[in-house]
């Protein structure tokens, strides 16, 4: 079996061959290709800039793997902001020893990710570090993207305003409960894949519909919870949610009734929430219902003045709660 | 469980309309009370369910809760969490516990901060795993920190089985396992004692059956109704106390007929009685010594017992909780969790000073999660309505 070895990050011979057979032959384009120091690029008016760095284990898990995740983290991030994804950078820190097949795969899922946008990786780094230095493999991207001089919308996280409807892009959850799921070696049955998703499509419908988007933000790590009370803090609102409108699939919610946690609570890495004018839901989620990914998308709640910075669940028999944001490690109950 | 879909579980017993039903059905016969009903759930499973689907809210205002002392987490003495440090800190070894255990604070360390020093501490979904990782590990010592009520106690009982019968060497137990009865009666037999009913946890007698509450309901005129965890559950649970308190009963009612009978699960407790033996006595965080309140392994088992085979690295000396928190209070019942001066400033979940702070079914931590909103009289009345 041919592995990544501490002389693939040398910067000699093996570290050439590695970038030209490997990610040149996945990532091809011009930019890339020129192999320069720095990548050179042309903007026009106002940028979105963002990074991040991914770890995951297990590398592969049902409904994508690291690499996936690196390309839509990143690219989401950008749409988030109303931002049409451009450019990337993309940083390996390999372990010695991993199979150069592995390695492969992930490239490849990344260039197949990254079909679903017009952005391109344009500069990158490879390090290889020895044994037991990181936990097999770990990505950073960064990302930059255009914000379109037209566009008059520019989501923000402290742009809500009073009596917005709150949607959520689909059913919370599912990338924290794979990965859980598969980490502990819990087998649960029927289709229970990551929500790993490039959200730029749904985004871009949105802003082309013209809907006033008051705020955008996908709900990684921290899940709903924490996305909610990041808005409810940011804007020095209340958001009111009603519980029970809030898609959850069974499988999510049959990990989280053996395990005692809560969907919320769950890092999902395809899912957003919008908030924008009670008039316009109708309209957005009409939108939404043209893209696979969004089907199962629902108003979850509004936006009001009942307590600044609280988010607050209300149960469908009339008493509520504060949903609080998610704290310390996920472990699961005793009985 | 071909054909059984986990949602059977659950639905209907979250459905809301049963829950406004019973909600009425209770203020109706409670308004017959003569005076309050003060009801220990004594599970922290039920105070995490009466705070998670809010049903204090929706209960008339005669009607209190006392959270009682079933969190096996919060129950346990910084003493015993110190015994898995210690246990962890060994050379070669790894350490074997249960959820939120992890978490907990013991005098000076976490075992999450000792797996963060690198000792090797691992958090199992099922004590069963314990025989693989034994099977696995076999130039490692492998200690299981067993802990939990009589519910999960046939668990363990099943793993030392299963060691024995196939000869590991390499896996040691120290049992932390305790017993509901003894610590009830001892709240129960304090003179400054509010509590009128209790509501006694489902699983627990799944295993030992609704007959553990029968000497509390006779000696202490006490209706005692076994209830599931489901919102449906409990809030039927609640309103069969109340009908016993009109009716002047004090019987042992079960309201969880889905798998709990008054003779319990024989099997399992055999199971329990081959390996595991009562204690003389063990101190439970905030209750102090109970006599016979807990589990050990019988003597004929003792190369298995963590607590013979490294006793010299174990010490037995009590170590107290913090002096401003109230746990103690609050797990008999005489305080709430807002009475405590360090509740939410010096004292929550990412930094807990106490016991009932550090687990989900603790009763502090259940009030820091899902406190209650404090509503404008005109806005409760209004969502009330709507």
């Amino acid at each position: 079996m041919k592995v990544v070895e501490l002389s693939h990050g040398g910067g000699g011979a093996e570290t050439q061959q590695l970038i030209q057979q490997l990610f040149y032959r996945h990532f091809a384009n011009d930019v890339l290709l020129k192999s320069e120091d720095a990548a050179v690029l042309s903007l026009q008016g106002q940028t979105a800039f963002t990074t991040d760095s991914f770890t995951v284990s297990p590398l592969f898990f049902s409904g994508g793997n690291i690499g996936n995740l690196a390309i839509a983290g990143t690219l989401n991030d950008l749409s988030m902001m109303g931002a049409k994804p451009l450019y990337l950078s993309c940083a390996f820190i390999i372990e010695e020893g991993l199979p150069f097949d592995t390695l492969e795969k992930v490239v490849q899922s990344m260039a197949d990710e990254l079909q679903n946008s017009d952005a391109k990786i344009v500069c990158g780094d490879t390090k290889v570090v020895p044994r037991g230095a990181v936990d097999k493999l770990f990505i950073n991207t960064s990302g930059i993207g255009e914000i379109s001089t037209g566009q008059i919308v520019k989501p923000s996280a402290h742009n809500l305003q009073m009596g917005d409807a709150v949607i959520v892009s689909g059913d919370i959850g599912r990338h924290g409960a794979v990965v859980m799921a598969e980490r502990e070696s819990i087998n649960l049955h029927g289709d229970f894949k990551s929500d790993c998703q490039v959200l730029w499509p749904a985004v871009k419908a949105l802003l082309d519909a013209g809907l006033e988007l008051h705020a955008l933000r996908d709900a990684t790590r921290g899940g709903l919870a924490a996305l909610l009370n990041e808005w409810a803090n940011s804007s020095e609102v209340c958001i009111e949610i009603e519980e029970e409108k809030i898609p959850v699939s069974e499988s999510v919610r049959g990990l989280c009734e053996l395990l005692g946690f809560e969907a919320y609570d769950f890092a999902n890495e395809g899912t957003f929430a919008i908030a924008l004018p009670c008039s316009q839901v109708e309209q957005a989620l009409q939108v939404l219902s043209q893209f696979d990914f969004t089907q199962k998308a629902a108003v979850i709640g509004k936006v009001t003045d009942f307590q600044a910075g609280l988010v607050v669940l209300q149960t469908p028999w009339g008493s509520q709660r504060v949903l609080e944001l998610p704290k310390g490690e996920l472990l699961p109950r005793i009985c | 469980m071909s054909g059984l879909q986990l949602q059977d579980l659950y639905q209907g017993f979250r459905e809301p309309q049963t829950i406004r039903v019973l909600a009425e059905k209770i203020r109706q016969a409670s308004s017959s009370l003569k005076a309050p009903l003060h009801i220990m759930e004594v599970c922290g499973g039920h105070t995490h369910t009466i705070m998670k689907y809010g049903l204090n809210q929706i209960l008339p205002d005669n009607i209190e809760f006392i959270h009682g002392p079933g969190c096996p987490v919060c129950i346990m003495p910084k003493e015993r969490i110190d015994h898995a440090i210690s246990l962890a800190q060994m050379e070669n070894t790894i350490l074997l516990t249960l959820g939120d255990m992890i978490r907990v604070p013991g005098s000076k360390s976490s075992l999450a901060k000792q797996r963060a020093l690198g000792c090797d501490i691992r958090a199992l979904n099922s004590p069963l795993d314990a025989i693989q990782i034994a099977r696995e590990n076999p130039d490692k010592q492998v200690v299981f920190f067993a802990i939990g009520f009589e519910t999960t106690t046939p668990m363990t009982a099943a793993v030392i089985q299963k060691t024995i019968d196939s000869g590991l060497d390499n896996l040691y137990f120290h049992i932390n396992h305790v017993l509901v009865p003894p610590a009830v009666e001892v709240i129960l037999s304090d003179p400054a004692c509010r509590i009128d009913a209790l509501i006694g946890p489902s699983h627990v007698s799944v295993i030992s059956g609704a007959k553990i509450y029968l000497p509390l309901a006779e000696n202490y005129e006490m209706p005692v109704v076994v209830s599931g965890f489901e919102p449906v559950d409990v809030m039927q649970g609640i309103l069969m106390i109340v009908e016993q308190v009109l009716e002047q009963r004090h019987e042992v009612e079960i309201q969880y007929t889905r798998a709990v009978s008054l003779e319990g699960n024989l099997k399992a407790q055999q199971l329990i009685d081959t390996y595991l033996q009562p204690r003389s006595h063990f101190r439970w965080r905030g209750l102090g010594d109970i006599a016979h309140s807990a589990l050990q392994l019988k003597d004929e088992y003792r190369q298995l017992d963590a607590e013979v085979v490294f006793a010299d690295r174990l010490s037995d000396e009590p170590i107290d909780d913090h002096k401003m928190c109230i746990c103690g209070d609050i797990l008999k019942g005489l305080a709430k969790p807002q009475d405590c001066k360090v509740f939410g400033r010096g004292c929550d979940p990412t930094r807990p000073l106490g016991s009932c702070m550090v687990s989900d079914e603790g009763a502090c931590n259940a009030y820091y999660r899902y406190a209650e909103i404090s509503l404008p009289p005109s806005t409760k009345q209004k969502r009330a309505s709507a």
